[in-house]
């Protein structure tokens, strides 16, 4: 098993033919991922490399019956590509965009709620959705990683890569990996991607890499303690960051007194879950408790 | 992105919100000059992104013109928590029988929009959260909706404002959400929010956050927020798209990913340096974003020595290892480097820096054992 990539997984990407977008969907394909087909309109009829492009959703979902969306649209056309996919029964969608203003996050993620419940939004801002030797959505350096026990859920792109290095330098593959991205308005939480993975029979432990901001973090500790019998080994990034400031992310940010590091920290132990200094110490604690 | 009080007026009165009539000044004439237009008393108030600004001295009430020049002058180049006073705002003083209130913001939690409304306007919200939470009214507000009427005057209601005023404060809070839905803001906050004795409900501050990725909409925003103050690294960077944050310490940092380098920023402290800055190349950095991004650290005069941290996904390390040669080679930096490079071309980005032998630069195999050298290596340089 996995979490929402594996073998079954039917690839179409928004974006298809812009130079970020065709070069990743290439490494996706390379990886094993089955790609079904692009959307940029206008530009239906053509191909990238044999994936053939389609002007819109509903073209593509008629054709070429995709089950994962990967939107790849600058920040201004992302939020419209999102609902789209959703509307044409798309139920996975990784956005990767980084940028979007968060008023239109706002605006996807309450209108998947209300119109589309069954469509999961991964991202915006993230680097997808890796599930070792099966599939690859995104943009995540899959060599780095071997198939294993450990789960990982991230906002952070790089944290996860360091992460994932030390993990398997140490000789511990993982399940599946899955970035929610750094954006203040995310479709899926800390929470979501957690409870996929207790249920997921292949994971045996999970990972969980916070950053400062919002208060995902503390969300998932209570959850954590309810709901998860699997150890989770957590890591927080911004100890050191000072408020007010973004720092890089838009959802990085701590405002007045909420956000920290700490308080994430804290709230993370405070319910049993390990939390390392470093990315290095949460790898090794994770490699020790799998014994 | 936080505008200065007058900004967030200015934007206050295009949505139809009420605020007292004054003006934007940088001198002593000019704060005279609208003074006599709009009536004494008027309030003179430093235009600063910081709190505080009344315990420092930076609002006074002047009751004619010789008041408010000697404030003005006072005021004017004042340092308020670091910040230099460049700006005044000068207003009709009000008279004030309540003092409210009100703020809209982004819920991330709840990932709705959040009302919230006191009667306890003009002290901390944040304390009357703690000490007396039933007095702050919080409200989330359908997103695909909007705020309505209704909602608005139920808060005002909950909140216990008088009969008379349920109207008028409703008609702030409508204001004040269209501000934020309209200027694609994450914070518009008014404290105090005040009824004068007429029973008019008018915002006497301004507090408000725009979303810099949303500045695509709003094109006439892009030059607000307060430009002498902000750091001149910082704007330069902003300037050239790349994530900089300028920190107190002598250590500074460059890396790949929001995430990583905040990450490096800690694990520098743990091994008992202090980084000077938070710098994120992004994804996909090339040769010529890695020579840019260390030409910003190092004109930052505090630095003593750099960790260039780099774990490559996009990013390759044949490309960071290219670009710090160039920079080598057009800065002759006089600081010692510690590069670590992990990730995709790794291997052949430290042949490369090798093969440079760049005087000065040090190759670390982990995050940790980089932290402890560049931590040093500042250290030696005192």
């Amino acid at each position: 098993m996995s979490v929402l990539v594996d073998e079954t997984t039917r690839l179409a990407v928004a974006g298809i033919t812009g130079r970020e977008g065709s070069f990743h969907t290439l490494n996706n394909r390379a990886y094993g991922t089955n790609v079904v087909g692009g959307v940029t309109p206008g530009k239906g009829g053509q191909d990238v490399e044999g994936i053939p492009v389609f002007d819109s959703w509903e073209e593509v979902v008629a054709a070429a019956q995709p089950n994962t969306a990967m939107i790849f649209v600058p920040p201004r056309f992302a939020a419209d590509s999102i609902l789209e996919a959703a509307a044409a029964g798309v139920e996975l969608i990784v956005a990767i965009t980084e940028g979007i203003p968060a008023h239109d996050e706002l605006r996807v993620y309450n209108t998947l709620v209300r119109d589309h419940p069954g469509t999961r939004l991964i991202g915006p801002n993230c680097p997808g959705i890796l599930s070792p030797g099966k599939a690859n959505v995104g943009i995540i350096p899959a060599a780095f990683f071997t198939e294993g026990a450990v789960a990982v859920v991230s906002r952070s792109g790089t944290l996860t890569y360091q992460i994932g290095n030390e993990l398997a330098k140490a000789g511990v593959g993982c399940s599946t990996i899955v970035g929610i991205g750094g954006d203040p308005v995310p479709g899926s939480s800390f929470v979501d991607i957690v409870a996929l993975f207790e249920r997921d029979e292949q994971t045996e432990l999970i990972v969980l890499a916070g950053e400062i901001g919002g208060s995902a973090e503390e969300e998932a500790a209570a959850y954590i303690a309810e709901n998860i019998a699997k150890p989770v080994v957590a890591y927080i990034a911004g100890f050191t960051a000072p408020a007010g400031k973004q720092m890089g992310h838009a959802g990085a940010i701590i405002s007045g007194s909420a956000g920290t590091a700490q308080a994430k920290a804290d709230a993370l132990e405070a319910r049993g879950v390990r939390v390392g200094r470093t990315p290095t110490e949460a790898a090794e604690i994770a490699v020790q408790l799998l014994g | 992105m936080d505008l200065l009080e007058y900004q967030g007026k200015q934007l206050f009165a295009r949505h139809g919100l009420r605020v007292s009539s004054g003006e934007e000044v940088e001198s002593v004439e000019d704060a005279v000059a609208v003074a006599d237009r709009v009536g004494y008393p008027v309030v003179v108030k430093a235009q600063v992104l910081i709190g505080g600004r009344g315990k420092a001295g930076g609002v006074k009430l002047a009751a004619d013109a010789g008041e408010t020049r000697e404030h003005a002058a006072n005021i004017l180049g004042m340092n308020i928590g670091g910040h230099t006073v460049h700006r005044l705002w000068v207003e009709h003083a009000s008279d004030i029988a309540s003092e409210y209130y009100a703020a809209v913001l982004l819920d991330r939690s709840a990932k709705r929009p959040l009302v919230m409304f006191s009667t306890e306007g003009g002290v901390d919200i944040e304390e009357v959260a703690e000490r007396t939470p039933e007095k702050l009214v919080r409200s989330h507000v359908d997103a695909l909706e909007g705020l309505g009427r209704e909602q608005a005057l139920q808060i005002a209601r909950d909140g216990g404002v008088d009969e008379d005023v349920v109207e008028g404060v409703a008609d702030a809070l409508l204001a004040l959400y269209d501000v934020w839905i309209g200027e694609d803001a994450t914070l518009a906050e008014i404290n105090p929010l005040i009824v004068t004795p007429e029973r008019e409900v008018r915002a006497l501050d301004a507090k408000v956050s725009l979303d810099g990725n949303a500045l695509f909409r709003h094109p006439e925003n892009a030059d607000l927020s307060d430009p002498e103050n902000e750091d001149p690294i910082e704007r330069r960077a902003r300037e050239n798209g790349v994530q900089y944050v300028a920190l107190d310490g002598d250590i500074g940092i460059l890396g790949n990913g929001a995430g990583l380098v905040m990450s490096t920023l800690d694990v520098v402290s743990l091994a008992g340096g202090s980084p000077a800055n938070f710098l994120d190349a992004g994804g996909g950095s090339d040769a010529k974003k890695v020579e840019q991004a260390i030409g910003l650290i190092l004109s930052n005069p505090n630095v003593k020595a750099v960790l260039v941290n780099i774990f490559g996904g996009i990013t390759r390390g044949e490309e960071v290892a290219g670009g710090l040669i160039a920079a080598f080679n057009e800065l002759s930096p006089s600081v010692p480097f510690v590069v670590r490079l992990d990730g995709t071309n790794a291997d052949q980005g430290r042949a490369l820096l090798d093969d440079a032998a760049l005087a000065g630069v040090h190759t670390a195999g982990s995050m940790n054992e980089a932290a402890e050298l560049v931590v040093a290596l500042a250290k030696d340089a005192g």
